[in-house]
């Protein structure tokens, strides 16, 4: 048996095929995410972000019902969440929190039936756990390009509308001044969004997918006092948990007998972790609050 | 349908509909959707451990209901609500798994706790449920007037004398009862259907507070006896009917609230 850390431990881990394909879709997922989360949590769409998490999980309820990858059944829900989200324009605060809702209880219902069917009709008995809770160890390696293209595609979408919507959720007269098109960019944003939901949602199962997306955004915002240092410290947050909770659920095997902890334990864990710990920085540091040009912007 | 193995599912229905209700037309007047979402979720884990340690379900989940409460109070204090509902309601989510995980009866008992199950209530947890439920619906009455004063305007609940940080931690705590007594019957994802829905459709029918508290109640009854007699007729999960009904109550609200806006400018 191999002990915790050590040659053998490290040769292992990395010849493992599917440890492989868990920190290639991983990582591709905790990028987009960090980015994604930024723009989410910045203009305080934390509750949005998380509704369509949860939505997508009744799409990868439909992919096993209907015999096709999870990840379609993700992008496909959250997609058209997002999209009729957007096309409601609910501009009051109150009245979005509870079309939000609204919509979140009709997803979740749906995903309920959904699995349900799986279960009687399919007989997929752990679709529940693999669809809400992530199943990253038994990710298909043939859909890594895959991921990985949709990746790309996010972080493209994500970064072409960074600047536009961080100067509309200041001031959205400011960004019209300045010619940007406000109705566009927030409709890229909110695909951008749904493909890194989509993403998580594989990574780390639809209802923690969460974690992945506003975590390390809200960590990052906490300390950092300029937009680009808040992107390489979510980006360095999200992959870190990420990546570190690949190998602590690799490493589990060994500590309650041949019996592995989830991935999405740790990975969420580490996440929460690293939020509180910038907390602390922030508080500590009470020069940061004032100061930074980005605490405004997320305060309710 | 009425079969005696069903009569505590009934009952426990109505004491959850009653206390789910009253506390969803405050949850939809302070716009607490996600709080109402991450509280009954914050409590998973406490089933898990319940079933660990081999006690009752409820005082694991009225355990980590009282945790979220104060972990939500904590965390938002730094200015940051809904970051504070998000990482709270996953964190415990991810602690629950791992506590059904490793207990070994992983699922049938995670569907159960998340989509709901009528069956399996016995005559003790009836009484503690119905213990809860008047406890709850107390401590309610009590802060009722200062907390609609409070979801109006902030500035008024202050001059008449109000504490807001004080009712906003009363309020987390009567959610969070609310939520755990929920849990079993409807599934910890749509608890917060039950309390938002009828709260939605009930403001569009009256202007009066205390009226429209009494429908949401009506409304929340309405939707959770047809539930559970469609969900036992088709054998498809209560939650399935919940979240539908949920829609459906926003959808009727927005409707009627139109048209009486349009009526208003005619």
């Amino acid at each position: 048996m191999i002990s915790g850390v050590g040659a053998g431990f490290i040769s292992a881990f990395w010849s493992n095929g599917p440890v492989r394909v868990a920190l290639a879709v991983g990582g591709g997922a905790a990028v987009v995410c960090a980015v994604v989360g930024l723009s989410t949590v910045m203009r305080r769409q934390s509750f949005a972000g998380h509704a369509l998490a949860d939505i997508s999980g009744a799409g990868g309820s439909a992919a096993y019902l209907l015999g096709i990858n999870p990840l379609l059944g993700f992008i496909g829900l959250a997609g058209l969440a997002a999209g009729v989200m957007e096309m409601a324009q609910v501009q009051e605060a109150r009245e979005r929190d509870l079309v939000t809702g609204v919509v979140l209880g009709a997803g979740l219902g749906l995903a309920a039936l959904l699995l349900y069917l799986d279960v009687t009709l399919r007989s997929v008995s752990n679709a529940a756990i693999s669809i809400l809770f992530g199943s990253m160890f038994s990710i298909a390696p043939s859909i890594v390009p895959t991921v990985l293209t949709i990746a790309v595609i996010a972080l493209a979408a994500s970064v072409l509308v960074f600047r536009p919507l961080l100067v509309s959720s200041l001031s959205v007269d400011m960004a019209r001044a300045q010619g940007v098109n406000v109705r566009t960019a927030s409709l890229v944003h909110a695909l951008a969004l749904a493909l890194a939901v989509a993403l998580a949602a594989i990574t780390v199962g639809a209802i923690l997918a969460t974690a992945l997306l506003i975590g390390p955004a809200a960590a990052a915002l906490q300390v950092a006092r300029k937009p680009v240092s808040a992107l390489v410290l979510a980006v360095a947050i999200g992959l870190g948990a990420t990546w570190g909770g690949i190998v602590l659920a690799y490493d589990s095997f060994y500590w309650t007998l041949g019996h592995g902890w989830p991935v999405s334990f740790f990975i969420v864990m580490l996440i929460g972790g690293a939020y509180v710990l910038t907390s602390v920085l922030a508080h500590r540091d009470v020069g940061a609050l004032t100061a930074s040009p980005l605490s405004g912007c997320q305060e309710r | 349908m009425f079969a005696p193995f069903m009569l505590h599912a009934w009952i426990v229905a109505t004491l959850v509909a009653i206390s789910a209700g009253s506390v969803g037309f405050f949850v939809v007047a302070r716009r607490a959707s996600f709080a109402a979402h991450a509280l009954p979720l914050g409590a998973f884990p406490g089933a898990a451990a319940a079933s660990l340690l081999g006690v009752n379900e409820l005082w694991g989940l009225a355990g980590f209901a009282v945790l979220g409460v104060l972990a939500i109070d904590q965390l938002q204090r730094a200015g940051r609500r809904e970051v504070a509902s998000a990482l709270w309601l996953t964190g415990a989510l991810a602690l629950g798994m791992l506590l059904l995980s490793l207990s070994g009866r992983y699922a049938e008992s995670v569907y159960g706790l998340l989509f709901g199950n009528l069956l399996g209530i016995d005559a003790a947890e009836l009484a503690l449920v119905g213990g809860c439920s008047v406890v709850m619906l107390v401590l309610l009455a009590v802060i009722a007037r200062p907390l609609l004063l409070d979801s109006l305007s902030r500035e008024l609940a202050a001059a008449a004398g109000a504490r807001p940080s004080a009712l906003e931690l009363l309020f987390l705590g009567v959610l969070g009862i609310a939520a755990a007594i929920a849990v079993p019957v409807v599934g910890a994802l749509l608890v917060f259907s039950l309390m938002v829905g009828p709260g939605s459709a009930a403001r569009a029918f009256t202007n009066h507070p205390w009226s429209a508290l009494a429908l949401t109640v009506g409304i929340s009854l309405l939707t959770i006896w047809s539930a559970i007699a469609l969900a036992y007729v088709s054998n498809w999960p209560v939650g399935f009917f919940v979240g539908v009904a949920g829609i459906l109550c926003y959808v009727v609200g927005r409707w009627r609230g139109g048209a009486a806006a349009l009526a208003h400018s005619l």
